[in-house]
Order: structure tokens, then C-alpha cells, then sequence
């Protein structure tokens, strides 16, 4: 592999696993580990904790993903990877 | 018109449409057939994801699971949404890079093994039939309650309709329908929805509704619920007896197995470039969670109407259960189809509802003169019944049907495609007749579909004892096999031939062996399955996260003591991690 895709490579999967780690907290964390602490807390008629279980975990997976396909757009001009534009 | 009428003419016409589109979007060639030409719009391609994704099971059965469950059904709530974080990071992007029509043949190409293409194609023939005869029960549901059918009729109605699209279209056909179907679906999901929730609370938005008070008390929703719930005996609402560690497992393994199964991935093959694939993952999310965020408020709705329906006084008041003879139609028209039953316990004539498994609770009923809980209503009745409770317009009633069947179909074809293209141009073409032309591979893929269909009919008449697991099983082994080969075979240029062949029939037996022996299928139970039984306190449903963790060790293990993987695999790895480069050639 050449310097340019390993660096491309590295940046990829930092990305991913910052965003993956968010995605671990919103669901598993708030929803299911600490569903119980955060359940003492009132959120807008729900119990937070349950709120994050049934509806917050999910608004947070789509907006995650949206911004995995904007950085990785930025990446992919940054290192002149992007198909169709050469 | 009365509702069987309006029924016949909402199914009628959803199916008018359906057929049209498939003589439009005619498959000619091997590519449009597997991967609609790989000409397909992202966002298009996201809403036929959601439609292919959400089964039966999302439209029929899971608000009622949630209903009944409260706080435990969020682990199909996060672990049916999560996974597409996972598909669209970790998978989508290289495997559309990679440029090929099946998983399978991304596992044998990367492991440079017919043998690990085999055995991908035999785990992805088991995981969708499997799923699949869970679809063809969900429209023969449909069918006897609403059209007032035979199941068989209903059956051979349905598997006509999918013969016509996905044996003509193929996947270009499959893509265009389940748009259509998406639409459809949603609209009946969404509609009822919204009625109820402005009945209950005066805001008509479901995910809004479900944090609202409700009308004329001043009580918030959840807090109602809770404590209604709660004076019957039921556990808490907003809480679950599961065990932390199981929740955690359940939803692990379903957002992996979401991740792994065939007829979700091959979706993404159908978008013309990398980045479509990414973004194609976010917009089938969006419309995912349009539904997914509906379901856990009409569960509660749901469960808070039918409390409130029979349950018309307080607990325990003589009067304060609804009589038998005053029950409405609704409940009446359910009783004819099995799913809902009364049984006079104590002779009051009058509806007792309450959890007599509460042992406390039992003998505080046994003191109002109760004999035993007395109403038993299936969870699959209650996103079909929610708009007769709630007393909506026929019409809304006939759009609902027309939507379960839409879910149903939708994903059944998706999941008869995956078959067919594994059997003709796995088997077939990459196996054992390397030789036939285009045009017989694509014969024997509409045959192959074709057959698949009449099997997937025969089971949903005949459902095998195992249909009710289905969800286990099917999840647990996609994610135990299949997930963590395509992730190492992307994210490692070291795991070799023998550790995946390895890793994935370590996961497979592991899986398979522990859910049989819980669950009885196939054999007699051999563990009885009760959480002082289970594995790390791990259920059968959750088990796969287990099994992908073997899959994982053995893999890696395995690798590091045999040969690693020949030069231009390692380089076949590299390009599929950048859009563009030397591997962009991968265009059929």
C-alpha cells in the first residue's frame, strides 16, 4: 500500500471509530447500561434513560451516518480518491 | 361500502401497481437481474432498503411486542436500527467497491476458497428461508382476517404476486416494487398512528404524542400507563425484568445480525458508486426510523386503550370491568380469527384482564371474586386492530391490511432474490457449471426463484415449529457467520483461507447448537431454557454475539499459525478500502 492510502486508510478508520464510540454511548450506554440512573431523570414527559432506549438512540444513528458521509466526501476529495472526478 | 369491499379494492389496486412496475422494470441481463445494473439512485435505493428490511415482523408483530413488553421491546427498537451504522461504516462502502453480485462470492474471492463461498451460500440459504416463512404467515394473517379467505388462497395470491416481479425483474423489478411498497407501508403505518395519537393526547405526532399527557387527566402517557399497569399487576412499563447483560446481548446481536444478512447487504450492490453506498445506508436509516420511531408510541397507545377498554372503573370495583355483551365489534370480529379469546373464568359475566402469574397480585384478585386472567390477545392483532379500536374509517382499516401485505411481500422477495442469485451464479456459475452463458444463468436464476417461492409458500402453510424463532435464529447466525468474515476480509489483510473457513463454522455450530438445544428445533429440547441455564446469562436470541466473538478468536487464532494469504489478495484488500484506484475496474 502506498503512503497516500495508508494515511487515507488510518484517517477512514479513526473517523469510524470516533463515530462508532458515540454510537455505543447513545445506545448501549444511555439505553441499556445506565438506563437506570438516567431514568431519574424527567425529559419531556419521558424518563431519559427509556427515551433514549425507544426513540433517542435511533435519531442519533441516522445523524451518524450522515456525518460518516460528509467527512468521508471531504476525505475522499482531500486525497483525490473520489470516483469520477479526476 | 362495508370494510371487506374497501379491503378488496385497497390490496386490489396495491397489487395493480405492483405488476405494472415489474412488466416495466423487465430484467435482460445477469447484472440488471442481481444488482439492478448497479444503476440505482441512493436515495431510491434506501427507501426499496427499508421496504426490503422491514418485514412482516416491523409492520405486524413488533409495536405489539412492545406493547406487551414496554421497555424490553427497545431492544428491537435499537438492535433493528443500529445495525445500518454498522452496514453503512464498516460494510457497504468496500463491498460495492469490491463491485460483485452476492456475498458469497465476495467470501470466496477474498478467501481465495471455493469452500468458504459454499459455506457462505449455505448459511445464506438457511438464514432466509428461515426469515422467509416468517413473511408468507404474516400475509396469510392478513389474508383470513381481512379478505376472509382461505390461508391457502391468500398464500397462492401472494406468492403469485412476487412470482410475476421478482422472476420477470429480478432485482431491477424487486427495487422499483418495494419502492411502491414502501410508500404504501408507511402510509398505513403512519395514518392510524397519527389519528390515535391526537384521540389520546391532542398532538398529532406519535413521537410527540408518546411524551404528552393525556386528554382530560393531565397525566403524562408513560406515567399513566405505569401506573395502570401496575394495579393489574403487570410489571412496570417503563421497566424490564430481562437482565441487563441479556438486553445487551439481544441488541448486540440483532444490530450485528442486521449488518450480516445477504438480502440487506446486496442491496447496497445496486448504487453506482462508493459514496452512493454510504449515503444510500443514511437515507434507508431515515426511512427506517420514520416507522421505528411510530412503533414504541403506538405500542404504548396501544396497550394504554386496550387496559383502558376493559378495565372501565377501578381495580376492583365489581363494576369496574367491562361486561362481556357490551365488549366492542372489534374484539368481537378478532375472536372469529383465535388471536383474541374470553373465557368466562369466575362467571360474572365481565372482562377480569391482569397478570395472574403475579403471585401477590393473584391473591389480592382472588379477593375481588377473580378467577384468573380471562382475556388473552395475541401481540401480532395489535397494529392490525390499533385503527378498529380507536374507531378510524374503514378506509383506514383496508390501507392497513394493504400495508401488512406490502411489508410482508416486499421483504419476501428481496430475501427469494438473495436465494436465487446464490444458487445460479454461486453454485451454478462459480461452482459447478462454469461454463453456461449469460443467458442460461439467467434461466436458471428465474427458475431458481421460482422454486424458492413454491418452497417459502409450502412453509408458510405448513410453518415448521421453529417459525416463531425465526428472529434468533436468523439474526444469531448472521451474526456469528457471516458479519465477521466480511469485516475481517476488510479490515485485515492477515486472516487467511483456514481462519475463515474455520471462524465461520466455529460461529455457524456454536449458534445453531445452542439455540437448538434451548429451543428444541429440529431435536427435543435438551437444556430447559430458563436463564439459570443459559450461558453468561446470555438467551438463545442473544447468543450470537457469542458465537461472532468465537467466530472472531478462531479466525485470527487460526491465521496466525497457517500461511497468510497470497500477494494479490492482500492487494485485492487494499483497493477495495479506496473508492478510486488501481481496482476501480471492477465494473461488469
Amino acid at each position: 500500500m502506498d503512503e497516500q492510502s495508508a494515511a487515507y486508510w488510518k484517517r477512514n478508520v479513526k473517523l469510524v471509530a470516533t463515530l462508532l464510540v458515540i454510537w455505543f454511548v447513545v445506545s448501549y450506554g444511555f439505553g441499556i447500561l445506565f438506563v437506570d440512573a438516567l431514568n431519574s431523570i424527567e425529559f419531556a414527559g419521558f424518563e431519559l434513560g427509556f427515551w433514549f432506549a425507544q426513540q433517542g438512540s435511533i435519531y442519533v444513528f441516522v445523524a451518524l451516518i450522515f456525518v460518516y458521509v460528509a467527512k468521508m466526501n471531504k476525505l475522499d476529495r482531500e486525497f483525490g480518491v473520489r470516483e469520477d472526478d479526476d | 361500502m362495508d370494510l371487506t369491499t374497501l379491503t378488496y379494492i385497497a390490496v386490489g389496486l396495491s397489487f395493480a401497481l405492483y405488476i405494472g412496475i415489474a412488466i416495466w422494470a423487465k430484467a435482460s441481463t445477469t447484472g440488471e437481474f442481481y444488482v439492478a445494473g448497479k444503476g440505482v439512485n441512493p436515495v431510491i435505493n434506501g427507501m426499496a432498503t427499508a421496504a426490503d428490511w422491514m418485514s412482516a415482523a416491523s409492520f405486524i408483530s413488533m409495536a405489539g411486542l412492545i406493547a406487551f413488553l414496554g421497555y424490553g421491546g427497545s431492544v428491537y427498537l435499537m438492535g433493528w436500527t443500529g445495525g445500518y451504522c454498522l452496514l453503512a461504516m464498516l460494510l457497504a462502502p468496500y463491498l460495492r467497491k469490491y463491485g460483485k453480485f452476492t456475498v458469497p462470492e465476495f467470501i470466496g474471492d477474498r478467501y481465495y476458497s471455493r469452500t468458504a463461498r459454499i459455506v457462505a451460500v449455505i448459511c445464506l440459504i438457511f438464514i432466509s428461508f428461515t426469515y422467509v416463512a416468517g413473511q408468507m404467515r404474516g400475509v396469510g394473517i392478513v389474508f383470513s382476517r381481512f379478505l376472509e379467505v382461505e390461508l391457502l388462497t391468500g398464500l397462492a395470491v401472494g406468492m403469485g404476486i412476487v412470482f410475476i416481479y421478482a422472476v420477470l425483474g429480478g432485482m431491477k423489478g424487486v427495487t422499483y416494487t418495494q419502492v411502491a411498497q414502501y410508500c404504501v407501508l408507511i402510509v398505513a403505518y403512519t395514518i392510524p398512528a397519527i389519528f390515535i395519537a391526537f384521540q389520546l393526547t391532542g398532538n398529532p405526532i406519535p413521537q410527540l404524542a408518546f411524551g404528552s399527557t393525556v386528554n382530560g387527566t393531565g397525566e403524562f402517557m408513560l406515567d399513566r400507563l405505569n401506573h395502570i399497569v401496575t394495579e393489574l399487576g403487570f410489571l412496570e412499563y417503563t421497566t424490564t425484568n430481562k437482565s441487563t447483560i441479556d438486553i445487551f446481548a439481544i441488541t448486540l446481536a440483532l444490530m450485528v445480525g442486521t449488518a450480516g444478512l445477504p438480502h440487506v447487504i446486496v442491496r447496497f450492490f445496486t448504487v453506482p458508486k462508493v459514496r452512493d453506498a454510504r449515503s444510500s445506508a443514511g437515507w434507508a436509516l431515515v426511512f427506517i426510523a420514520l416507522l421505528y420511531t411510530t412503533a414504541p408510541a403506538v405500542g404504548a397507545m396501544a396497550r394504554l386503550n386496550l387496559t383502558e377498554t376493559v378495565q372501565i372503573g377501578a381495580v376492583g370495583d365489581p363494576e369496574g370491568n367491562l361486561k362481556f355483551e357490551d365488549r366492542p365489534d372489534w374484539m368481537e370480529r378478532w375472536e372469529s380469527t383465535g388471536l383474541l379469546k374470553y373465557e368466562d373464568k369466575n362467571g360474572d359475566g365481565r372482562i377480569q384482564y391482569y397478570n395472574d402469574a403475579n403471585a401477590d397480585f393473584a391473591a389480592k384478585a382472588a379477593e375481588y371474586g377473580w378467577a384468573g386472567n380471562e382475556l388473552s390477545v395475541d401481540r401480532d392483532i395489535m397494529v392490525l386492530a390499533n385503527p378498529e379500536i380507536a374507531q378510524l374509517p374503514n378506509w383506514v382499516i383496508a390501507l392497513v391490511a394493504a400495508g401488512g401485505i406490502a411489508a410482508a411481500l416486499s421483504t419476501a422477495a428481496g430475501l427469494l432474490l438473495v436465494i436465487s442469485s446464490s444458487v445460479s451464479h454461486d453454485l451454478l456459475k462459480g461452482t459447478f457449471t462454469p461454463n453456461m452463458t449469460e443467458k442460461q444463468e439467467l434461466m436458471a436464476g428465474r427458475i431458481g426463484a421460482a422454486v424458492a417461492i413454491l418452497i417459502a409458500g409450502y412453509l408458510g402453510y405448513n410453518p415448521p415449529g421453529f417459525v416463531a424463532q425465526v428472529v434468533a435464529f436468523a439474526f444469531g447466525l448472521a451474526a456469528a457467520s457471516l458479519f465477521p468474515v466480511i469485516i475481517m476480509g476488510i479490515f485485515s489483510k492477515k486472516v487467511n483461507r483456514e481462519g475463515a473457513v474455520a471462524g465461520m463454522l466455529v460461529g455457524l455450530v456454536f449458534t445453531m447448537g445452542y439455540i437448538m438445544s434451548y429451543k428444541g428445533i429440529f431435536i427435543p429440547v435438551l437444556i430447559e431454557n430458563v436463564p439459570e441455564n443459559w450461558l453468561f446469562g446470555i438467551s438463545p436470541e442473544g447468543i450470537g454475539v457469542v458465537g461472532m466473538m468465537l467466530n472472531f478468536i478462531v479466525a485470527f487464532s487460526v491465521s496466525k499459525v497457517t500461511a497468510e494469504p497470497p500477494e494479490h489478495i492482500q492487494r485485492l484488500v487494499e483497493d477495495i478500502r479506496v473508492p478510486k484506484g488501481a481496482g476501480a475496474a471492477v465494473d461488469h
